[in-house]
């Protein structure tokens, strides 16, 4: 018996019309088909979905958590970015 | 180095106390690491085996309304299995040795599948009663502090309560039928409320592994603790149903407000533990049987995707 494994992929769904994609989990499957079809059959059962992806897992590139403090970095001190950073007189209406 | 290794740890542990999750790449210690893999991979081939004893009524359930719905819930359950391999992957366990694992019987999985289904009214045990003590199992670890087994249980206890609810309609049509419809449910109801109350583990002194996964939030109640509740949910279920549960110390304790009950038969369920329950060698020689014959299935599915993708590229 061969120990091969089908590849890895990961599957995400539009659960309707309007939303996103959002990733659901992975599954095995030996093709893009098949895993299209297994994805069908373990993640929308009960019409989860109305649109599917699929990824082979090792096309994903990740950031790397160790590294996460430094690389959002950038973004901890421009709190003008945000609209409450501003004070507006209680006067002033549709701000 | 040895004390960078105790703050990752001390880190961690801060990271668990705060109630934040731990992802696939985070930093995790080898134990917890470990723990994980064990307690994924055995609930993956529980909801695998836990398909046996169900398949087997598949063909004989009395209407084709049941058998439909049998069908779906085992299919569910086959779903189940691979959320939690998947799950148990993204730690870096492979899904082939896991299989392995459990084929030689290294890896365990749930007693419970280790006994018979042997009449219609054990599909309604296995719904009500099994898939009841599963659910109070799973809903703590909804909130488990590792972020993909959290969300594969998520979605384990969302189909969950479809199956409770369809093993309990089993019975309550068996306990307003006839005379021996009522019986047959009685006599599954009996064998299988002991084996139920085993699935909650070992006492809570003889679970050595409890306290560190209550520590690591992996566990979220003790086995004893979940045992009361159940016991406390299912005895207003099994009155209204009209059945007497087979324990003859079962009796309401009012200064505690839940139900004082006997002591589990734990030479019985560390034999079975240990591969010699009634159906031990059975489920894993047909999980065995049933993997060995799709193993042409895998190698072609396999084959064929090579063949395309080289196609593809000449």
């Amino acid at each position: 018996m061969t120990q091969q494994e089908w590849p890895l992929w990961e599957v995400f769904i539009r659960s309707k019309q309007g939303l996103d994609h959002k990733h659901v989990g992975s599954l095995h499957a030996a093709d893009a088909a098949m895993a299209m079809q297994n994805a069908r059959d373990v993640y929308t059962r009960r019409l989860e979905g109305v649109s599917i992806w699929v990824v082979e897992s090792r096309h994903i590139h990740a950031s790397n958590p160790d590294d996460a403090a430094a690389f959002f970095d950038p973004a901890a001190d421009k709190v003008y970015r945000h609209p409450t950073f501003f004070e507006v007189p209680d006067s002033i209406k549709h701000m | 180095m040895e004390t960078l290794e105790l703050t990752q740890e001390e880190q961690f542990q801060a990271r668990i106390d705060a109630d934040e999750r731990i992802e696939p790449k985070d930093w995790m210690p080898d134990a917890y690491r470990k723990t994980l893999i064990r307690q994924i991979s055995q609930h993956a081939h529980s909801e695998l085996v836990g398909m046996l004893p169900e398949g087997n009524w598949i063909t004989r359930a009395p209407s084709l309304k049941r058998k439909a719905i049998l069908l779906a819930k085992v299919q569910d359950e086959a779903g189940h299995g691979l959320y939690l391999y998947s799950a148990a992957e993204t730690l870096g366990a492979s899904r082939d040795q896991m299989l392995a694992d459990l084929h030689s019987g290294k890896a365990k999985y749930s007693s419970i599948f280790n006994y018979p289904t042997l009449s219609w009214a054990d599909i309604g045990c296995v719904g009500w009663l099994v898939d009841g003590a599963a659910i109070l199992n799973q809903v703590p670890l909804c909130r488990t502090s590792y972020g993909p087994y959290a969300r594969a249980m998520v979605r384990v206890c969302k189909e969950e309560s479809f199956h409770q609810r369809q093993g309990f309609e089993i019975m309550q049509t068996l306990c307003e039928g006839a005379p021996e419809q009522k019986a047959m449910a009685q006599e599954a109801f009996n064998r299988w409320w002991w084996p139920t109350l085993m699935m909650f583990g070992p006492k809570d002194e003889d679970s050595p592994n409890t306290e560190r996964s209550m520590q690591w939030r992996i566990k979220r109640f003790t086995n004893d603790e979940l045992r009361q509740k159940f016991v406390d949910m299912m005895v207003p279920q099994a009155e209204f149903l009209g059945l007497q549960v087979p324990d003859k110390d079962l009796h309401w304790n009012e200064d505690k407000k839940a139900y004082d009950f006997g002591e589990v038969n734990w030479d019985e369920f560390w034999q079975v533990v240990k591969g010699n329950g009634l159906c031990n060698h059975d489920r894993l020689q047909a999980r065995v049987q049933a993997h060995e014959d799709g193993a042409w299935v895998r190698e072609a599915a396999l084959a064929h995707a090579r063949k395309r993708a080289e196609k593809a590229v000449s």
